[in-house]
């Protein structure tokens, strides 16, 4: 998959950059009709009953009161909310970044809030993509060494270097598929907030994760690069069955889910 | 594999940390510098002392000696034999050395050591430090023809030449024979010359006999002005009279530094040279001793480069010394003799032959030393001074330590939101402490490697850069003339380096941990919020 104006001389890149061309997820190709979700199919990812709550000195603040969750197979949900809600921790709580004071988390079946701190450095490694608000590229690393840094976490460098060949060409090929492909040797100061955030996506998806959570991907762009991301979420969503759960507070890019969900209060309601 | 991938773009992007080392590379080089200067002297040091003491020495505490030396080695050979490689006997008593320079007499305290021509140098170097290449290869107590060498055969090349060496030898002797005339015996000496050594191949004329005026004669001086001559009429007359330019009293060989005196721009001045004259005081054996003297004929010099030693050391034949103070037992013609030089074989221990030895030997009677024992305090000094430097030097590496910790601590906070971005990729809290520890490690590589080759560079061309300086500031940093090696001496020990160098890196990690754990230890979702 590429970019419609197939290029090759860097001024035609540049261009095709600057004018933000759209991203066409299969050019000729007529979109999968999508198979509708089934009720009876397990959740992907579940969330029951969750709490979390922080503590600002001596002031206990409740964040999450008993959040319930269930996100399907290839669905895309969004979650919206007002700041301080609590939707960013919610995600970080998915993601195992953090863990809950109270509740489960279950990924495929298993639960995942309480498994070693190794599991979880795998699943969020693996299974689990993430983009952010604020893109959070290395800065050190250029954008094809940003797509290739989960590969090089996950293998030790005898194992990386027998197989950098494969790695590079699966990274290179996310990128292209993002439209990066004439930013492969940049440093992410020297991109631009749509770019970084389309290396980001790159980099969730180059160890082939099921689930990508995406913390107010927008949230830093305007309306017409965000459109261009949200584009790329959703047909990675349609052509992969990728699921998608995203928090925002933007009304407009969370009716482009599938599903929204409001967080309130600490509580979900359906929007 | 993002270890390394981190750690090296982190070494290419943050000088700072690079800075913080500097103060490491610094004080592994000036450890490696000390260190090799201290190795050098301390070599150069333990290669005088050796080269003049054999491997371990059987002395007697009494001035009379032991008698039967010949018995006493036999013993020795018995408890230690398959240790030792020769054995020479000799006879050391303290002297008075007089000789005249022009009119005035000059009195020196020395050690007056006896030797066996044959066998002392096998057992010790001290031929090597002999002035005639003949008498390197075997000692000789006769005055040779000429031929004294007029550079110094241990020095480097800036070595300042002794021109007047070249005149020394016989050829300086009736020189001087001339000037001063003949030397009867009987004014100088109580008995008459004990050895009359045959003159050189030329047959000489029969000196002209001139007015002994006193030494008259001065150094680079023409001999076109003569003094006036007079003919002595009772020159046939005397029997006992001893001819200075053709006969010699016994030969005797001086430290260097009693016949010489160095200037301040390293050239030496001879004040006297082998073929002149001198007279030695030493007291005999027996109770009371009574004072003799006789003369002896310089023959050459030893130049150990040791000042303590070319300042005091006098050697004549042990036979001479032992009938000047007596110690010949005039039923066996054995004569007593101080002490016996043992010379091992190279792989044998000294300590573990002198422990024998001692075992063996009643120690009221006789003491035996190693050559390290002897010169125990000197060695001991020296290693305190390497050992105090070193640690000083080391406490600057570690002083250098905290300040890698600090500049590491900030870097650690700089990249707080990196490391959130490592962990919620998926990064192990041992990998993010990984990159740091091996961060720290590469900066101990680079600054300890940096550190090692510019003490290595310095080393190498040490007597240059104090040429340098002694260039830019105008003050000898190193003068000859006090410590009588013309060079810097260096020795770089391959074990010593490595200990530093390795040292150091272990300092650079150490410093790293603290701040590797804090990155370790850093929260994710906090690490990410940071700002």
């Amino acid at each position: 998959m590429s970019n419609a104006p197939l290029v090759k001389t860097p001024t035609a890149a540049h261009d095709a950059a600057r004018t933000h061309v759209k991203f066409d997820p299969q050019p000729g190709a007529a979109l999968a009709p999508r198979a509708p979700f089934q009720a009876t199919e397990a959740p992907q990812m579940a969330a029951q009953g969750l709490w979390k709550r922080y503590f600002k000195g001596r002031v206990e603040i409740p964040v999450l009161r008993g959040v319930e969750l269930e996100v399907r197979r290839g669905e895309f949900v969004s979650i919206i909310g007002q700041s301080g809600s609590g939707k960013s921790t919610l995600l970080h709580l998915l993601c195992t970044l953090d863990v809950p004071d109270q509740g489960e988390i279950r990924f495929q079946g298993q639960r995942i809030d309480n498994v070693s701190a190794r599991r979880r450095d795998q699943l969020r490694n693996k299974e689990l993509g993430m983009i952010f608000q604020f893109y959070h590229l290395l800065p050190e690393l250029t954008a094809l060494e940003n797509v290739l840094s989960p590969l090089l976490i996950a293998e030790g460098a005898w194992s990386y270097f027998r197989r950098r060949r494969e790695h590079l060409e699966r990274a290179k090929e996310l990128l292209d598929r993002v439209g990066l492909s004439h930013r492969l040797k940049h440093r992410p100061r020297e991109l631009s907030g749509g770019e970084m955030q389309r290396a980001a996506i790159a980099r969730a998806l180059v160890a082939g994760p099921e689930v990508l959570l995406a913390d107010e991907p927008t949230g830093n762009l305007d309306t017409r690069t965000g459109e261009e991301i949200l584009t790329i979420l959703r047909s990675l969503n349609e052509s992969q069955r990728l699921t998608v759960i995203m928090v925002t507070h933007d009304r407009a890019i969370a009716a482009q889910a599938d599903r929204t969900v409001r967080l309130a209060q600490g509580q979900m309601e359906i929007a | 594999m993002y270890k390394f991938l981190l750690c090296w773009r982190y070494l290419r992007t943050r000088y700072i940390a690079l800075a913080s080392v500097v103060s490491v590379t610094l004080g592994v080089a000036t450890m490696i510098v000390v260190n090799a200067v201290m190795e050098g002297f301390t070599h150069e040091m333990q290669d005088r002392i050796h080269g003049i003491l054999s491997d371990v020495v059987f002395e007697s505490h009494s001035l009379e000696g032991f008698p039967d030396p010949e018995g006493k080695m036999e013993q020795i050979r018995q408890v230690a034999g398959d240790y030792i490689a020769g054995m020479t006997s000799t006879v050391v008593i303290p002297a008075l050395l007089i000789f005249e320079v022009q009119g005035q007499t000059i009195t020196r305290q020395v050690n007056f050591i006896g030797v066996d021509e044959k066998t002392h140098g096998q057992v010790s170097d001290f031929n090597r430090y002999l002035q005639h290449p003949k008498n390197r290869e075997q000692l000789s107590f006769d005055l040779r023809n000429g031929g004294y060498d007029t550079i110094d055969h241990q020095g480097s090349d800036k070595s300042k030449p002794r021109d007047r060496m070249e005149i020394a030898g016989w050829e300086y002797r009736r020189i001087l024979a001339k000037i001063k005339g003949p030397i009867q015996a009987d004014r100088l000496s109580d008995s008459p010359p004990q050895s009359r050594v045959a003159s050189a191949p030329e047959p000489q004329a029969p000196p002209e006999e001139l007015e002994h005026e006193g030494w008259t004669y001065r150094r680079g001086e023409q001999l076109t002005a003569k003094p006036p001559e007079t003919k002595d009429p009772f020159e046939r007359s005397r029997p006992a009279e001893f001819d200075p330019a053709n006969e010699t009293h016994c030969g005797i060989v001086m430290g260097i530094a009693l016949a010489s005196f160095r200037g301040r721009d390293g050239t030496d001045h001879f004040m006297v040279l082998p073929g002149d004259d001198v007279k030695v005081t030493v007291p005999t054996a027996g109770m009371p001793p009574k004072i003799v003297d006789d003369n002896f004929t310089i023959v050459d010099f030893y130049e150990s480069k040791m000042s303590e030693y070319d300042a005091n050391f006098v050697f004549v034949p042990i036979r001479k010394l032992q009938e000047m103070r007596g110690m010949i037992d005039p039923q066996t013609g054995i004569g007593n003799v101080t002490s016996i030089q043992i010379k091992l074989h190279n792989d044998a221990d000294g300590q573990h032959v002198r422990n024998l030895l001692q075992a063996a030997f009643p120690p009221e009677l006789f003491g035996i030393q190693t050559w390290r024992d002897k010169q125990g305090p000197l060695l001991a000094a020296v290693h305190m001074e390497t050992a105090i430097l070193n640690v000083l030097l080391f406490m600057i590496i570690a002083v250098a330590g905290f300040g890698i910790l600090a500049i590491f601590y900030m870097i650690v906070v700089e990249k707080t939101r990196d490391i959130g971005i490592l962990k919620s990729l998926g990064a192990a809290s041992s990998g993010i402490m990984g990159i740091f520890l091996a961060y720290g490690l590469s900066l101990g590589i680079v600054g300890s490697g940096v550190g090692m080759l510019i003490g290595l560079v310095f080393v190498a061309h040490i007597n240059e850069i104090a040429d340098g300086l002694a260039w830019v500031t105008g003050q000898q940093v190193f003068d000859p003339s006090i410590y009588y090696f013309q060079q810097i001496p260096t020795i770089v020990q391959p074990f010593t380096v490595s200990w530093i160098v390795l040292g150091a890196m272990a300092i650079a990690i150490m410093a790293s941990i603290l701040p590797a754990r804090r990155a370790a230890r850093l929260h994710p979702v906090e690490a990410l919020r940071y700002e």
